[in-house]
């Protein structure tokens, strides 16, 4: 078989992996589900002002960025940093090096794991946001294409950044290590609380990392064109977050190509 | 007949520790090789240098005809290693990760004759998180020969098995001895070894001590036999090299009208005992080896 059709069979056996195991599928897949309905129903009070009716804005239009954000994070950074740091610790790694198993295609399933999960999440994001929340999403092509590149430059600094950050982690500790930062970013970027209210020495944290630049493309797409009088520098910066996703996605596949290892450490 | 696996003067260094000091070996086409050797002894090392997981600082190393650092991608195709342990397959089923690794080797054997030879007709729709030990380990065999090795490496394969399952995994080696693959076992079991493998090479320190048949290995058929029976109520012990003389006398002198002599014994030397013997002056040695990081 060929590269790319064994890349599709490995993206075969990791979404049925990924399906059976109780604690990916919640953790990953459904949390900003789950997230996007508790701060909807929660915050449902908050947006019955007429100046929120006005510009068509509920409790879910306004938190759906950010659990699109939250989600592209998880799906590709957390799904890829955890996988590959016990895959790395129980030595599947290894068994894969042991076959002539061409190492692409391993990324290759890797890849097809996250491209599948990452859309179906964000389908029922949508689905959820627009028959339950009663969201008004965008009906303009230009807000859509937007979405597009901010969510595949998210999805693929994600996968980078995950493969070489699982190095860091074994699978004992991998918990800590890559599930706090994920969890800390998340509040400093503002997916649970309006990013402006964020005190700015975090701000600036934040801006260093992809997901305040993903969930500002996010409202950039999703919030009415008003609220961008609410952003730090009164703009969507699309050139900023395209440019500082594609870095980021570089420097990603730069660590991954030098740094990754088939073994742990302290066996080979 | 050809040689599946040469080492000449292997070598490798950790931290200026030897793990391997100038190992020379040979193990033939279709033979069954077991490697003994306590922890740390460079087993692991050695084993993995010849699967190309590690590079060897000195030395020749030729596995089927090929360098196994600088081997190409396809050289895979024709070895097969069951690694010490597996797990990470949790998810999946002994059918799903059998066909899929299936997939990667240019000539693979069929799924179904794979799960047959490993016996796990029940359990091949079974998650492999609700397997035993034993049946996990005969998911490892299965994917270790789903390629058609032509060479296949064995590490600990047995460990922590009943004994029936220990009994039942032998004949699934043997079986695929008899269809000619080349086995490289690393064992801990003496019985193991002696059981499956036509020729044994014990490492300490880094280095082959011996190198023979389980039967012959270390003089074992040479060395003196135990020679035990009773006479008078207590128990006589004789070493001899002439064992069956010894009993011929005793048989005059004890046996009477039956010609049994009572409680009689002959034993040789386990290879366990030859073993034992073999490694004891590297026992020091090896602890440290495994203390300074040696293999794993």
């Amino acid at each position: 078989m060929n590269t790319l059709a064994l890349g599709l069979d490995r993206t075969r056996v990791e979404l049925k992996q990924y399906a059976r195991e109780k604690e990916a599928v919640f953790f990953n897949f459904l949390f900003p589900i789950l997230m996007l309905g508790l701060f909807s129903v929660i915050f449902s009070g908050q947006f019955d002002d007429p100046e929120s009716k006005a510009i068509d804005l509920n409790a879910g239009r306004m938190f759906l960025p950010g659990m699109i954000a939250a989600g592209v994070l998880l799906t590709s950074f957390q799904t890829m940093a955890l996988a590959v740091a016990v895959e790395r610790d129980d030595g599947t790694l290894k068994r894969i090096r042991s076959t002539p198993l061409p190492p692409v295609a391993y990324f290759l399933g890797k890849i097809g794991l996250v491209a599948v999960t990452s859309v179906a999440q964000v389908v029922v994001l949508l689905a959820i946001a627009k028959f339950a929340f009663h969201v008004t999403l965008p009906t303009d092509s230009g807000r859509w294409l937007t979405f597009l590149w901010v969510f595949g430059l998210g999805i693929v600094s994600g996968v980078v950044l995950g493969i070489a950050y699982s190095s860091l982690g074994t699978a004992r500790s991998v918990g800590a290590v890559v599930i706090a930062p994920v969890l800390i970013l998340q509040f400093i970027s503002g997916v649970y609380f309006p990013f402006k209210s964020i005190p700015d020495w975090m701000q600036i944290t934040a801006s260093v990392f992809p997901l305040k630049w993903i969930a500002q493309g996010m409202r950039s797409v999703f919030l009415p064109e008003g609220m961008v009088a609410d952003e730090m520098a009164r703009s969507w910066e699309h050139g900023r977050t395209a440019a500082i996703l594609v870095a980021w996605s570089i420097i990603g596949l730069i660590l991954c190509v030098r740094a990754f290892k088939w073994f742990k450490r302290g066996t080979t | 007949m050809e040689a599946a696996i040469t080492l000449r003067g292997l070598r490798k260094t950790y931290a200026g520790h030897a793990a391997v000091d100038g190992i020379d070996l040979e193990v033939r086409e279709g033979e069954c090789f077991a490697l003994l050797g306590p922890n740390g002894a460079g087993k692991t090392t050695t084993v993995e240098i010849l699967e190309g997981f590690r590079k060897p600082d000195e030395g020749q190393v030729s596995v089927l005809g090929t360098n196994p650092w600088e081997a190409p991608r396809h050289w895979r195709n024709r070895i097969g290693i069951v690694l010490q342990s597996s797990t990470g397959l949790d998810n999946l089923t002994p059918r799903e990760v059998l066909t899929t690794t299936a997939k990667a080797y240019t000539n693979p054997r069929s799924v179904e004759e794979v799960i047959d030879a490993v016996g796990l007709e029940e359990k091949a729709d079974a998650r492999i998180a609700g397997l035993s030990g034993g049946q996990r380990r005969r998911v490892d065999v299965g994917l270790g020969i789903i390629g058609r090795p032509e060479l296949l490496f064995l590490d600990e394969p047995t460990t922590g098995f009943d004994p029936q399952a220990r009994r039942d995994f032998w004949g699934l080696i043997e079986r695929l001895g008899a269809q000619g693959t080349t086995i490289l076992l690393t064992t801990h079991y003496l019985d193991e070894a002696e059981h499956l493998a036509d020729r044994v090479g014990v490492v300490a320190a880094g280095k082959l001590l011996a190198l023979d048949t389980p039967a012959n290995l270390g003089g074992r058929n040479t060395e003196e036999a135990i020679v035990t029976w009773e006479e008078a109520g207590t128990r006589h012990t004789v070493r001899t090299a002439t064992p069956t003389a010894e009993v011929s006398r005793l048989a005059a002198r004890l046996g009477g009208p039956t010609g049994e002599v009572p409680g009689l014994t002959v034993a040789r030397p386990t290879l366990e005992d030859i073993y034992l013997q073999l490694i004891a002056p590297h026992l020091a040695d090896s602890t440290s080896a495994d203390t300074t990081g040696g293999a794993r």
